[in-house]
């Protein structure tokens, strides 16, 4: 055993792509590797190795009992807890289920519905247990995750930026897609950390980072209607791969029940 | 091309223009050959992302021939003209400011070695750019952040050593947008200094005017002609058309002490109500000049590069100190960034921080103008 410090990621329901984008770091993970004993990450190698651990990543939301029982013995064994992703943070797109039937999918999907046990949200790590730092993003950026780390091993607070998109549209010299081309953008309210990527093609923000620090949602979705989007397609809008996240769900359960008033 | 000393005050300005010359619009080519011959990299006026921002241009081809926009709080949209003119356009999301204070740029870079850490400043060595169709009230915004940067005791030398290196092409507005109120601000329309040479485009060709040896030497190496009594007329029209289309006022009366004496007033809570705290007004303004500063390091920690980037009031973590954020409501940051923009910046540099170029109006995503805050504010004044 060296003295290097532990690390764990371990994964929820979710797609694998935010422990891919540690392995994608392919610049720094030599050195990550250096820094830390990966003592668990099955998305790497099969060598695993028993708790307690340094630092654990988690990915992915809870959906299942087995979820609450397993999140519940790995903050046990962990020191400082890092979620990583919208699943994590939010619970992900598979939140969706919360403003459904789970019961009516289960049985529309599989063979033998009987086979599943599933609860009936996709819920955020931080409802079940204590997290040390929410990283967000859908997936996450690699470069913050590497800052996460070296900050938890340097004792300092990360440096992940809780500005909206706009800052950084604007940074690097995006003309804003709402003002000129009238594209429902999210960027407003949604955090910073994806380097403002879909506006510089041509696409509004879908708000893979979440809630931005202090968002005004009904004011912007005011914007959105007056220039002529759809109730519904608002609430699809703000309903993804963040949906759950409380400032989102707050605002798209408001025009739900503005919409279910009407009718 | 060098710093000046303000010179701004209406006893300075000259009783008549500058002597001024008729180039053809078939000449004008000539002007980006002589820019680039004189070591210059050109950036101007160009379409990209449905609006006219500004970008490296390379030849007239890039300019926004027979293209102009419409403006409305919160709104940009690209018209096609019906005519050719190449600078038939309002200021658009791009002021010349990322040339000058660029978004992100390095300061220093801090090395590791055996005994210890070794500190330098990074390597910058920016070219030598002419700004082509800078507008008069991105004139004043220079003027302005000249003040901010290089006008008092601490020099940056990030941006003094960009100012020196420029060539400042202004062209004179011949039209406005719903959003312009340079006229409130007394910025313009008409480029008055701060120029090298100024254009007034006409239909066929443009009226040049230099105001210093820098813009003489390019005028000098243009195919030019004397200007007939018809062109100056049709300048004159064309300039005073810029005025007549500006319908936006902002009445600036006292204007310091009717904001300060208002710091509780409820138009904060009903403009916070419609704020983002998005930063775009303070991005797209051309004089705002906020940044933050930090340490990017590797993951060994032995390589760490000092770097500042475009910041604004309107972030939660801007105004974050030992202790706690101070600003920690939208109310208070745009209160902070109005009254310092139309209020304080005149205790701090003895001007407006507003030129009246529209541009925070244009970009909110959600419409709200400035001008339109103080009048609500103003009509309850005793």
């Amino acid at each position: 055993m060296s003295g290097k410090p532990r690390l764990g990621v371990f994964k929820f329901a979710s797609c694998d792509g935010c422990q891919l984008s540690l392995l994608a770091a392919e610049d720094q993970l030599l050195g990550v590797a250096d820094t830390v004993e990966i003592a668990y990450f099955l998305e790497a190698t099969s060598r695993i190795q028993p708790g307690p651990y340094d630092i654990a990543l988690i990915e992915g939301s809870i959906t299942t009992q087995h979820d609450v029982e397993r999140i519940k013995q790995i903050r046990a064994d962990t020191h400082f807890l890092v979620t990583i992703g919208a699943c994590a943070t939010s619970g992900g797109i598979q939140a969706l289920r919360n403003w459904s039937d789970c019961d009516e999918f289960v049985s529309s999907v599989y063979a033998t519905p009987d086979y599943i046990s599933t609860l009936a949200t996709s819920t955020a790590i931080a409802d079940h247990v204590k997290v040390d730092f929410e990283l967000r993003g859908c997936p996450i950026n690699q470069y913050q995750l590497i800052e996460v780390i070296q900050s938890v091993l340097a004792g300092r607070r990360p440096r992940t930026p809780v500005h909206s998109v706009c800052l950084d549209c604007k940074r690097r010299g995006t003309v804003c897609v709402m003002v000129a081309q009238g594209t429902a953008c999210l960027g407003p309210v949604t955090q910073a950390g994806c380097n403002a990527i879909c506006p510089e093609y041509n696409r509004g923000c879908y708000g893979c980072f979440g809630p931005a620090a202090q968002p005004n949602l009904v004011s912007l979705t005011d914007q959105f209607s007056a220039n002529g989007m759809p109730r519904e397609q608002i609430v699809n809008n703000l309903r993804s791969f963040n949906g759950n996240s409380p400032e989102f769900r707050v605002e798209s359960d408001r025009i739900q029940a503005e919409q279910d008033g009407e009718q | 091309m060098t710093l000046k000393e303000e010179n701004h005050s209406e006893e300075n300005l000259p009783a008549t223009p500058h002597h001024e010359v008729f180039v053809a619009i078939d000449g004008f080519a000539l002007l980006f050959d002589v820019l680039k011959s004189s070591g210059f990299q050109i950036v101007g006026p160009t379409i990209d992302q449905d609006a006219i921002v500004y970008d490296q241009i390379d030849s007239v081809d890039d300019l926004p021939k027979g293209w102009t926009d419409v403006q409305k709080p919160g709104l940009y949209r690209l018209n096609q003209r019906n005519d050719d003119k190449l600078f038939g356009y309002n200021v658009g999301p791009h002021s010349w400011k990322k040339y000058l204070f660029p978004p992100n740029v390095a300061l220093s870079i801090g090395k590791k070695n055996e005994d210890g850490w070794e500190f330098q400043e990074a390597p910058d060595d920016p070219p030598k750019l002419a700004f082509l169709g800078v507008r008069a009230c991105e004139l004043a915004a220079i003027r302005i952040q000249d003040r901010v940067f290089v006008g008092g005791d601490y020099v940056d030398s990030t941006y003094q050593k960009r100012r020196q290196r420029i060539l400042i092409i202004a062209v004179n507005c011949t039209q406005a947008a719903e959003t312009c109120f340079c006229t409130s601000m007394d910025t313009g329309p008409r480029c008055t200094d701060g120029f090298d040479l100024a254009l007034t485009e006409l239909d066929d060709g443009f009226l040049v005017e230099a105001s210093t040896p820098e813009g003489k030497a390019i005028v000098d190496q243009l195919i030019t002609l004397e200007v007939t009594r018809k062109q100056q007329q049709s300048a004159e029209l064309a300039r005073q058309n810029a005025v007549d289309q500006i319908k936006k006022r902002m009445d600036t009366t006292e204007i310091r002490d009717l904001l300060m004496s208002n710091l509780e007033h409820a138009r904060w809570d009903e403009v916070a109500s419609r704020c983002l705290s998005c930063t775009n007004c303070t991005m797209v303004c051309p004089t705002c000049f906020c940044s933050s500063v930090e340490e990017v390091s590797d993951l060994a920690g032995e390589n760490v590069e000092r770097r500042r980037q475009w910041d604004s009031c309107f972030n939660l973590e801007f105004s974050y100190m030992n202790g706690g954020v101070v600003r920690d409501s939208t109310r208070s940051r745009y209160r902070q960034w109005m009254t310092h923009k139309l209020a304080t910046w005149i205790d701090q540099f003895g001007t407006s921080g507003c030129v009246g170029c529209g541009r925070c109006i244009s970009w909110c995503p959600v419409g709200i103008d400035l001008t339109e805050e103080v009048a609500a504010i103003r009509k309850d004044a005793p």
